[in-house]
Formats: structure tokens, sequence, C-alpha cells
């Protein structure tokens, strides 16, 4: 399974997503030091990180090539993980008295 | 008795059962530290206002930077170990399966001084939720840190005799630990700016 | 595909029988990776569990019915330190109901349900040799026994066991004794070792189908044990999560769930506090409600082929349960917080989890009604197995109803916390699942063993089972719309709007001896049998599913011949056809 060709390339994006990782990790840590407002500070580290996050799981991960049934059980999963990291501060922002 | 799928792939699935197996184990994952980072939420917005600290005024942001890069070379080394196999190359292999495991030592020597140096100054888990939280989601990352060394430490010792008999399947083993090592680090990249940058 | 698949297989299996090595007693009996061997190991274990827990609640319902009064000898066996003169403290009643709810919960029911029968039925039922991975099957059941043994030794520590319910509920849980501590590691070994089986039983059951086995060509059992293994794989992790913060509470004095300022008679705790109780409840019940759904649909599973078999039929609306169980199972992620609606939560949110329980009780009757509706012209065999399948459908219907008002936050309010919410849901686990358990074990005890169990004994088993079991909980509705809150260790004695209806406590614990010795017939039939039942073939039932293609037991790899699947799971009574059914694994020509 996959011609020296292609492991040749699959090489060549894992260096390509390195040097990137590499930069974004820089870049957050610079953005952090310019002390940004709580909001937008932590809207441009979660993007940030989720950009990292998404090369290392599409690339080294090889998700981006996967299986449908892999997509499925992610995909259950991420929602089940929105579920318990959302609900619970929603019910704690609606409080019986206001 | 053989079980059927182990190394090769079942035609309408198209996988074989260690990947799906190793997949379903990471859906777990993500939930037991989306657990955590549900609850790191739920103590911030519990703290009364202006007790929060901001990470950086706590805990130490260069060393958590170098143990960032550390993990993410290790994360670029584990998938190249896995390509040298496919590559056919055992030597590679055994030098990016090395260095793999050698970066984990480096990034748990790292988290020992980050440690040692909070406990010295009397910063537990018990002096606020958010070292609490730091403690703890760290900690449980440590130790995952610890698991992915053992298996790799396994794969690149003892546990690569199997690349004589059935390097495809040695070939699956070693991808499989890469996934979990790469989830390893893609945790990583959540918790360093959530805990130290913000 | 079925060449390539079957070819290998016959090889295989020819092999098997010439290269299978003699194993020492320990390997084949004790750390074996046969899933029949750790299906057994885990029914075995289970149902000591079951029996323990059972144990537990019987000396409870001695305290209930007559609050205070001693039992000497079991002052005697218990101690000063548990029931002084032999009147049982208050303290030790809780560690008795908390260790009741976790082990009947934990340690008994799931490990029958899904390690028990999942193990031993599943691959069976597929066609396949084994589990995808037979050694972390192995590993997942001594995990099981360790977090067993741990559960057990917590009764010996200083303080006793854990005492603030199967709940552990914050702050009491952190400020507990030692026992809590070992509740936790407890649950950790279980939850891995649950962990270990649910990957095992998904993998298995997407790779290792046989030859012609699509997907809606699975037996019912096998669709709820997948459901099943999903709830357990992404529900269970945040209870992991919780856990260990508990114990950093305990162990570490962090305040995850401590919040601030709490004082404990009279004194403030040594915590800095900032921590939310309910986070503890959230992640708690996060599990524990998908947790619920664990516990019925492998019953649902086992019910389901226990009546397709005995009406001679097939299952009616077979396609529509399986979207109903995925449905189920998707739903029941997101309603947890129905427990939780007298914890200060706004009329929004209160909306939100009232609407997604509503709407999960759809598929549930979906299920209910199908199983109901495939009795309809059947052609009823009423064995022993088929008795308690049918005695399934009313309790389970009755734990069912008596759920919705608890799932309207309104309604909830006079209910919440008293003996009605015990006695929901005891009826769907009790004369629900439990029964279910009965059926799939009479059913499938000719297979395991090769031998039947005495329907005679089997009758007087589930008679007088179903009457005492009803006489435990029906009246626990009736005390609990009086008022009589749950975790009473007097069982509402002292409160005087409680003084009419306490004499059912007197009722309820007369029929929960009467159930205790009901359970004798089955003890017996159950050794006895195997050793003295009436001897059968490889399909004593005339059933059309796989498993019963294997020799009764099935020898180690299952199958002679790898079998195929030729058709869907229920071809019972097709018209034109000699016999009342076609198995799947006879092939077209045989089977035409």
């Amino acid at each position: 399974m996959g011609h020296h060709a292609d492991i040749d390339r699959q090489v060549k994006t894992y260096i390509l997503i390195f040097v990137t990782l590499m930069a974004l990790t820089i870049v957050t840590v610079a953005i952090s030091r310019l002390h940004l407002p709580v909001h937008l500070a932590v809207a441009i580290a979660l993007i940030v990180a989720s950009v990292k996050g998404g090369l290392v799981a599409s690339y080294f991960m090889h998700l981006i090539s996967e299986r449908k049934l892999i997509y499925w059980v992610l995909g259950f999963t991420v929602a089940f993980f929105f579920a318990v990291l959302l609900l619970p501060l929603w019910t704690h922002f609606d409080p019986i008295l206001n | 008795m053989e079980i059927p799928y182990t190394v090769a792939e079942r035609p309408d699935t198209g996988l074989n059962n260690g990947k799906i197996g190793i997949w379903l184990f990471l859906a777990s994952e993500v939930m037991l530290f989306g657990a955590l980072f549900a609850s790191y939420l739920m103590m911030r917005i519990g703290a009364a206002p202006g007790t929060w600290p901001r990470g950086d005024s706590i805990l130490n942001v260069p060393l958590a930077t170098v143990n960032t890069v550390i993990l993410i070379s290790s994360s670029v080394t584990m998938v190249m170990a896995w390509a040298s196999l496919k590559r056919n190359d055992f030597s590679k292999f055994r030098l990016f399966q090395g260095f793999t495991v050698l970066a984990g030592f480096g990034f748990l020597g790292i988290k020992y001084v980050e440690y040692s140096t909070k406990f010295h100054h009397g910063l537990l888990p018990s002096t606020n939720t958010f070292l609490a939280i730091y403690f703890t989601l760290t900690g449980l990352h440590g130790l995952h840190v610890i698991g992915g060394m053992v298996v790799n430490g396994y794969l690149w010792g003892p546990g690569s005799r199997l690349w004589k008999t059935d390097p495809e399947h040695f070939t699956n083993r070693v991808e499989n630990s890469g996934l979990f090592w790469h989830f390893v680090d893609l945790v990583w990249i959540f918790l360093f700016p959530v805990l130290y940058l913000l | 595909m079925a060449t390539t698949e079957v070819a290998p297989a016959h090889h295989e299996a020819a092999h098997a029988h010439a290269e299978h090595p003699h194993l020492g007693f320990w390997r084949q009996y004790v750390f074996s990776t046969d899933h029949k061997v750790i299906g057994i190991q885990y029914a075995v274990t289970g149902l000591v569990f079951l029996f323990f827990g059972f144990c537990l609640v019987m000396l409870m319902r001695w305290q209930l019915a007559y609050p205070g009064r001693a039992l000497p000898w079991l002052g005697w066996l218990l101690g000063e330190a548990r029931m002084p003169g032999g009147s049982m403290l208050p303290e030790f009643y809780n560690e008795l109901g908390a260790m009741h709810g976790t082990i009947m919960v934990f340690l008994g029911v799931v490990p029958l349900a899904v390690g028990g029968f999942g193990n031993f039925v599943l691959p069976l039922q597929i066609g396949a040799p084994d589990m995808a991975f037979p050694k972390i099957n192995m590993a997942s059941y001594w995990s099981y026994f360790l977090g067993g043994v741990t559960m057990l030794a917590s009764f010996f520590v200083p303080g006793g066991a854990a005492q603030s319910g199967w709940t552990s509920y914050a702050p009491l849980s952190i400020i507990a004794g030692q026992g809590q501590t070992m509740w936790l590691f407890g649950m950790i070994f279980l939850i891995t070792s649950s962990l270990l089986g649910s990957i095992n039983f998904i993998v298995t059951t997407l790779q290792l189908r046989a030859a012609g086995l699509t997907f809606f060509r699975l037996p019912f059992f096998c669709w709820a044990q997948l459901v099943t293994s999903f709830l357990l794989l992404l529900a269970f992790p945040p209870l992991e999560a919780a856990g260990i913060m508990q114990l950093m509470d305990r162990l570490a004095g962090s305040s995850f769930f401590m919040p601030t300022g709490l004082v404990v008679s009279g004194q403030q705790v040594a915590y800095t506090g900032g921590g939310n109780p309910l986070l503890w409840q959230h992640l708690f019940w996060f599990l524990a409600h998908p947790e619920v759904y664990v516990l019925i649909l492998p019953a649902f599973g086992i019910v389901a082929e226990v009546i397709a078999n005995n009406t001679r039929k097939p299952l009616f609306g077979y396609k529509l349960m399986v979207y109903a169980l995925w449905f189920l199972g998707f739903m029941s992620f997101i309603v947890w917080a129905h427990h939780m609606f007298f914890t200060g939560m706004g009329t929004t949110m209160a909306a939100f989890f009232q609407t997604t329980t509503m709407i999960i009780s759809i598929p549930s009757v979906v299920l209910l009604s199908s199983l109901l509706i495939s009795l309809w012209g059947g052609s009823i065999r009423f064995n022993t197995p088929m008795l308690f399948a049918l005695a399934f459908l009313p309790m389970f219907g009755i734990g069912g109803l008596t759920g919705l008002p608890l799932g309207l936050s309104a309604a909830d309010i006079p209910l919440h916390d008293t003996y009605y919410v015990i006695g929901h849901f005891h009826y769907v686990v009790a004369p629900g699942t439990i029964f279910a358990l009965f059926a799939g074990i009479y059913y499938w005890f000719p297979k395991a063993t090769g031998r039947k169990m005495s329907e005679r004994l089997g009758r007087l088993h589930f008679w007088p089972s179903l009457v005492f079991i009803n006489g435990i909980f029906m009246p626990m509705f009736i005390v609990g719309m009086a008022g009589v809150s749950r975790r009473l260790y007097d069982g509402g004695a002292s409160y005087d709007f409680a003084k009419d209806v306490l004499h059912w406590n007197v009722f309820m614990s007369f029929s929960a001896w009467g159930l205790a010795i009901a359970q004798i017939p089955f003890i017996i039939n159950f050794f006895r049998s195997i050793k003295h039942g009436e001897k059968v073939g490889d399909n004593p039932w005339d059933a059309t599913t796989l498993e019963w293609a294997a020799p009764s037991p099935p020898p180690h790899g299952n199958f002679a011949i790898t079998p195929e699947a030729h058709r869907g799971p229920y071809e019972y009574s097709v018209p034109g056809h000699p016999s009342d059914f076609t198995p799947q694994f006879v092939s077209a020509q045989q089977g035409s």
C-alpha cells in the first residue's frame, strides 16, 4: 500500500505542516503578550489552536483521507463534546432567580 | 484461531480492527478531556470577579512554549517513524521512534521542573481553583504522555521483533500508536493557550 | 466478498482443532481469552453481586419495616460500629443504600447484561470465532473484578463504605470517610473495564460479521449491544474526569466541588472554596442518564430474541426498532439535567431538558409497542424464557409511564427525591431488565452448557417472583405521592404526614423477603441443570440466528465451518415452507 512516490509526497507535507505549526506557536505566544481584551484574546487563541489542531488531525493523523465510519464516530463525539461543554454553562447562566 | 481483519482491511468498512479500535479509544479520550475543559470553564466563570489569575502571571510561559515545540516535533518524528516503515527503512524507523520517546522524556523533565517550582513556592492544587484545574489537566495529560512513551518504547524495543515476521502488522501498530501520540499533542495544543496564555 | 472470507476461515477452522494447544487450568478457565469463558465469568460474577446487592437491601428493608428494632444475631455479625445492640445506625443504613445502588448498577446488572450476555452471545450471533481483541477482553473482565474487590473491601475500612448515595453528590462526598475514596478508585477500575469492553464490542460487530450478514440481517440483540457500547464509550469518560476531580478534592484539598464558605457541624471546612457542587452533578448525570439506557437496551435485545423465537413470527417493525435504538442512543446524551430540576435551574433550561426528555420517550414507546405488536397472531410457546420476556413488557411499561411526570419539570416538584422515583426506576430495572436477564439465562443456558434448565423449577421461580416484585415496588408510588422522601433511614416514621402510609413499609419488606425465597428454585435449577438438565443439540429452541449453528456448548473457535447468513434473522413461519422456521445459516437450496 502506498507507492514510494506517495509516501515521499506525504513526507513533504509533514515537513510543511511542522513549519506551519512552529510559526503558529510563535504567533499565539506573541499575541498573548499584547494583553488583548479577554473575549478577543480567547477567540484568537482558540482559533489558532483549532487551526493547529486541525492540521495535526488532518495530516499527521491522516484524517483528511480517512473512511466514512471514522468520520461518523468523530462527528457524534464532537457533538457530545459540545453538549458537555455548553449545557452546564448555559444552565449556570439561567438561574431560577434573575 | 485467527481473528479476521487484524491486518487486512475489511472490504466494506475499508479498515482493519486496530485502526477502528484506536479511533474509538481516542473518541472516549475527547470526552474525557472535554469534561475537564468544561470544568475549567465552570471554575473560571464561577470565580469571584477579578480573582481568576492570568495564566502567565503564575505559570512559566517560556518553559511551556519549549514543551509545545518539543511535543509538536515529536509528533513529526512519530509520523516520520511510520513513514519510514512504509518505505521499508527499519533503521530510520528506529531513529525517528527513538527521538519520539526521548522527546517525551524532555517534555516530562520540563513538567517536573514546573511542578516542583510550584510546590516549592507553596502553589498547590488546594491553593485556588485555577491551580486545581491546572494541575489536574496537565497531570492527566502527563499521565497520557507516559502511557504513550511506554507503548512507543515497547514498539522501539522488544515489540519491533514483529517487523521481521509480519511487517504490515507492525507498521499498523506503529501507526495506531502514532495516532494516540498525535492526540496527546493535540490536547496540549489546546491546553497550552487555555491555561498559560489566557 | 463471500469467497475470500469463508475460504481462509475454513482453512483456519480446520487448523484450529489440530493446533489448539492444551492450556493449563489457569489459562483455560481463569485467565482465558475465549469470549465464552469470559462471558460466563462476567455472568457468574454479576449474579453474585446481584445477590449481594439484594442482601444489602433486604437488611435495609428490616430497618424500614421496623425502624430501630434490634436484630441481635445480625448485630453480633456486623459489629457495634454498624449495628450496636443489633439496632441499625443511620450511617450504616446510608452505607447500605449507597452500596446497594452502586453494586446493582455497576457490579451486577451491566456486567451481566453487557459483559455476560454480550460477550457470550455476540460473536456467536455474528458467526465470528471470538471477539476482535481477545486479550483486551480478558483485561476488561479482570479490571471489573478488581473494581468489585475494591468496592467490597471498602466495607471494612474505618468509617465503612461509601455512604453518600450511589450519586456521590458533593460536598457531602468530599468530606465523607475513607470508604468514599475506595468507591472512587473502584469506579476507575470499572470505567476502565467498560471502556475496553465497549471498544471490543463495536469493532467486533463492525468487522467480524460472517459472510452475508449485512447490517439489516443482524439480530436485534446485536444492534442493542452495539448502541449500548457507544453509550458506554462516550458517556463514561466525563464521570471518570469527575471522579479524578473528586479524588483531587478529597486527597489534594482542591475545591472543584467545594463552595466558598462551607460550614460543617459549626466549623468552616479547610478548603479555599470557589468550587461548584453542581459541576459534579452535571458530570455525574452526563454518564448516569445514558447509563440507564445501558441498563435497558440489552434487555430489549434479549426480549426481542426470545419473543421472535417463541411467537414463531418475525419481529414487528424490526427496521423501525433499529432506527429507534439509534435515535434513543443519541437523545440520551442531552436529557441528563432532568435529574437536576431542583438545582435552581431557570425556566429556559428546564424547558430544554423537559423537551428532550419528552422526545426520548418516543423511541422507547416505539420499541415497547413493536415488541407488543410482535405477539399479535403468533403461535406463542409459554416456556420459561418467554414468561419472563412477556412479563417484561407490562413491567417496563409501568416503569416507563411513571417516568413521564418525573420528566416534566412542574410535575417533578412533588415527586422529586420521593419513593415515587424509587418505584419508577426499580420497575424498569428490576421487573424490567432483571426479568429480561432471567429470560436470557433460561434461553441461552442450553447453548452454553448443552443442557436445558428445568421448566417446572422455572415456573416456580417466575410466578412468585412476579407477584413479590410488584409487591415491593407498586406501593412505592403510593408512599412517594404521600410525600415520603428517599434515603430516610426510618422510612418516614418521624414525619406526621407519612403516618397513614407507613404500614406499606412492612408490606414491601415482606415482599422483598418473599422475592428472595422465590430465587431459591432458580439457584437450584441453575446448578442442578449443569450436570442433570435435559441434554440438547445445537438448536433446542428451533431458532433462526447464527449462534444455533454452533454446537452446544461451542468449542474454542465456535464453528467447525464458519457459517454464512443467507437471509434475515427472523424467518419464522414463512408461507409455503415445510417447517415453521428457516435458520439464517442454511443455504438457499437447503432452506427453500
